[in-house]
C-alpha cells in the first residue's frame, strides 16, 4: 500500500469507529484527539481494526505513534508497504 | 477450543461477546437460564408483553452526541443510534412527605425545583455538580472514589432532607451498599440520572437485548442457553475450561464471568471455601399492574416516582418481614415521549419496586410463597398510592417477581440486584486468565453493565490476547 492508500484505510476505519464525525476536514498533522472526540477505547479500536483487516501487529508501546494522521501513516508505511490493496 | 468463554448472557456478557467476535475471536456465551438478559428480561403472558429489570435506560443522550457512556457503547459495539430508538422521559419526581422535586433530562429543572423548596441549598448543589468526578476518573484509582457520599453531601448541602431526597433515586438505581454510597458510585449515578436522564425504547428491554443477540450471532458468536456452568476447571493456577451442569466439558483460553465475584470463585475447582459475607444484601420485589386506562388518564404523567414516607431514607435489607414498603419506585412505561409513528403502548402499566429480604422469601414453602406474593403486592401498592393517584380500581392483570425470581434468573447470591458492595474494578481474579464483568466488576444499570462487558473484553481479552 502507498501512503495515500494507507491514509484512505485509516479514514475508513475512523468512519467505522466514529460514524458521527466529519472526516473531510481532518488536518493530517494535528492530533486526532484535538480534532475528533476519540478516547483510549477508540485508539484501541484503530489498532484492533488494523490487526483484523491487515494482520498488522502494533505493540502496546507503539500506540503513541497513532497520535495524528501524519504520524500514523509514517509509522504504518514500512509495516503495510507490502500489503496489496484489496 | 474457544478463545474466550463468557459466563452469562446478560447485558455485560453479550456486550463483551460482540467486542470479541467482532475482532474474530471464537467466543461462546454460556447461559444457565432458558432465556437471555439475566436481570433484564422480558416475557409474554396472557397475550401481553412484560418487562423485568429495565424501568428506564439511564445516561440518556440525543442522537449524534459524541461524549458520554451511551455514545461510547454505541461506537464500541458498532450500533446506530436508531438501533436503540430511545424515547425521552416525560419527567420524574422524588416524593417525600410534604415535598416533591421534579427532574427531567435537563438539570435546570432540578435546579429550579431545589431553588423553590430549598433556597439555602442552591449554591451547595451547584458546588456539588462542579465537584463530581468525571467518567474518565472512574476507573477506581481516584482516591476520592471510596469516600462516603453522605460525608461529601454533608459538607455541601445544609438541609438533611434534601440530602436524603437526592440520594434516594441514586441508591435505588445503582447502590449495592447499605445505608451509604461510595462517592465514585454516587458520581456515576448522579451523572446517569440527573445530568443525562432517562429514556426507553418503545418496545422496552427486548429491543436492546434482541439487538445485542442479533449482532453477536451475526459476527459468528455462539450462544448456548440452558447451559449452566457447574465448575471452572483449574490446572496449575490457570483456568483451562468449564464443565456444564450436564457434564459437558468446554475448553477455553480464557474465561470472562458475569456470575458475580463470590459466585465465580465458588465455581473454581481450586477453591474450597468462599467468603460469602462479601455478597450483596439488597434485593427487591417488583409488581407489574396492567390497567384498563393509560396512566395519564387517571392523572399520572410521571415516568418514574421515587418515594419515601419519612424524612429519613432507609436503604437496607428489611430488618423484619418480607418487604420494606416505606420506600419504593413507581415506573410507568407509558409515560415517555414516544415517536408519533409508534403510537401509545397497548395497555396502561404501573410497576412498583420495594425492598425485600431474599432469605425470608426463599424460606417460604410454596403455598405460603404464592399467598405472600399477593399480600405483599397489595401492601406495596397501598404504600405507593400515597404518592400517586390511586389506580387500584383499574387493575386488570398483575404479575409479581420476588428475590427468589431474581436469584433464579441471575444466579446471584441473595438475589442481590446490584451485586456485591465491594467491586472488583480491575476485573481480575486469583487466576491469570479468569476475569469478571457485570455488576460485581463495576458499573451497574443497563448502560453500566454494557460498558463493563466492553471494557473488560478490551482490557483482558483483546489487548493482551496474542
Amino acid at each position: 500500500m502507498s501512503p495515500a492508500e494507507i491514509r484512505d484505510e485509516i479514514i475508513d476505519i475512523l468512519g467505522d469507529i466514529a460514524p458521527d464525525e466529519n472526516l473531510d476536514d481532518l488536518v493530517d498533522d494535528k492530533n486526532f484527539r484535538d480534532q475528533l472526540e476519540l478516547d483510549s477505547m477508540d485508539f484501541l479500536d484503530i489498532v484492533m481494526e488494523l490487526r483484523k483487516r491487515h494482520r498488522v501487529q502494533i505493540p502496546e508501546e507503539d500506540y503513541g505513534h497513532l497520535a495524528s494522521m501524519q504520524s500514523t501513516v509514517n509509522y504504518l508505511e514500512p509495516k503495510m508497504r507490502d500489503i496489496v490493496k484489496a | 477450543m474457544y478463545d474466550t468463554i463468557i459466563i452469562g448472557a446478560g447485558m455485560s456478557g453479550l456486550a463483551a461477546g460482540i467486542r470479541l467476535a467482532h475482532f474474530d475471536q471464537r467466543v461462546c456465551i454460556l447461559e444457565r437460564h432458558y432465556t437471555i438478559g439475566g436481570l433484564n428480561s422480558f416475557y409474554r403472558m396472557g397475550g401481553r408483553d412484560f418487562d423485568v429489570g429495565l424501568h428506564a435506560m439511564t445516561n440518556f443522550a440525543r442522537k449524534g452526541t459524541r461524549r458520554g457512556p451511551l455514545a461510547k457503547l454505541i461506537r464500541q459495539l458498532r450500533f446506530n443510534w436508531e438501533d436503540f430508538a430511545l424515547a425521552e422521559q416525560i419527567g420524574s419526581s422524588i416524593r417525600f412527605p410534604g415535598v416533591s422535586l421534579d427532574f427531567g433530562n435537563d438539570i435546570e429543572l432540578l435546579q429550579s425545583e431545589i431553588a423553590r423548596e430549598f433556597p439555602d441549598c442552591v449554591d451547595g448543589f451547584a458546588k456539588l455538580c462542579e465537584s463530581l468526578l468525571d467518567y474518565d476518573d472512574l476507573a477506581g484509582d481516584d482516591p476520592n472514589f471510596n469516600q462516603s457520599a453522605r460525608a461529601v453531601l454533608e459538607q455541601l448541602i445544609p438541609q438533611p432532607l434534601l440530602r436524603e431526597m437526592l440520594l434516594c433515586p441514586l441508591m435505588w438505581y445503582g447502590n449495592a451498599r447499605e445505608d451509604d454510597m461510595d462517592f465514585g458510585q454516587f458520581c456515576i449515578m448522579f451523572r446517569a440520572c440527573y445530568l443525562e436522564g432517562f429514556g426507553r425504547p418503545f418496545k422496552g428491554v427486548r429491543t436492546i437485548l434482541k439487538n445485542l443477540v442479533r449482532k453477536f450471532r451475526g459476527l459468528g458468536g455462539e450462544l448456548k442457553l440452558r447451559s449452566g456452568v457447574s465448575r471452572i476447571h483449574v490446572e496449575n493456577g490457570h483456568a483451562v475450561g468449564v464443565v456444564l451442569d450436564d457434564g459437558t466439558e468446554i475448553a477455553g483460553r480464557r474465561i470472562l464471568s458475569s456470575a458475580g465475584t463470590v459466585e465465580t470463585l465458588r465455581l473454581c475447582d481450586d477453591i474450597t471455601e468462599v467468603d460469602v459475607a462479601k455478597a450483596g444484601q439488597l434485593s427487591f420485589i417488583e409488581s407489574i399492574s396492567i390497567l384498563d386506562v393509560q396512566p395519564r388518564d387517571i392523572g399520572f404523567d410521571r415516568t418514574i416516582v421515587f418515594y419515601n414516607d419519612s424524612e429519613t431514607f432507609h436503604w437496607r435489607r428489611p430488618e423484619q418481614g418480607l418487604c420494606d414498603v416505606r420506600t419504593g419506585v413507581v415506573c410507568s412505561p407509558n409515560n415517555y415521549r414516544y415517536d408519533a409513528a409508534d403510537g401509545t403502548l397497548p395497555d396502561g402499566v404501573i410497576r412498583i419496586t420495594t425492598l425485600a429480604d431474599h432469605d425470608r422469601w426463599c424460606a417460604l414453602p410454596e403455598p405460603a410463597y404464592r399467598a405472600e406474593k399477593v399480600a405483599q403486592y397489595e401492601s406495596a401498592v397501598q404504600s405507593a398510592v400515597r404518592f400517586m393517584p390511586d389506580f387500584r380500581r383499574h387493575i386488570i392483570d398483575t404479575d409479581v417477581f420476588t428475590p427468589k425470581t431474581i436469584r433464579r434468573f441471575t444466579w446471584h447470591d441473595n438475589g442481590a440486584v446490584y451485586g456485591a458492595p465491594e467491586k472488583r474494578l480491575d476485573g481480575t481474579t486469583h487466576l491469570d486468565n479468569l476475569f469478571l464483568c457485570g455488576t460485581d466488576q463495576g458499573f451497574v444499570g443497563i448502560v453500566g453493565a454494557i460498558l463493563s462487558g466492553i471494557s473488560m473484553a478490551n482490557r483482558h481479552c483483546l489487548v493482551s490476547a496474542d
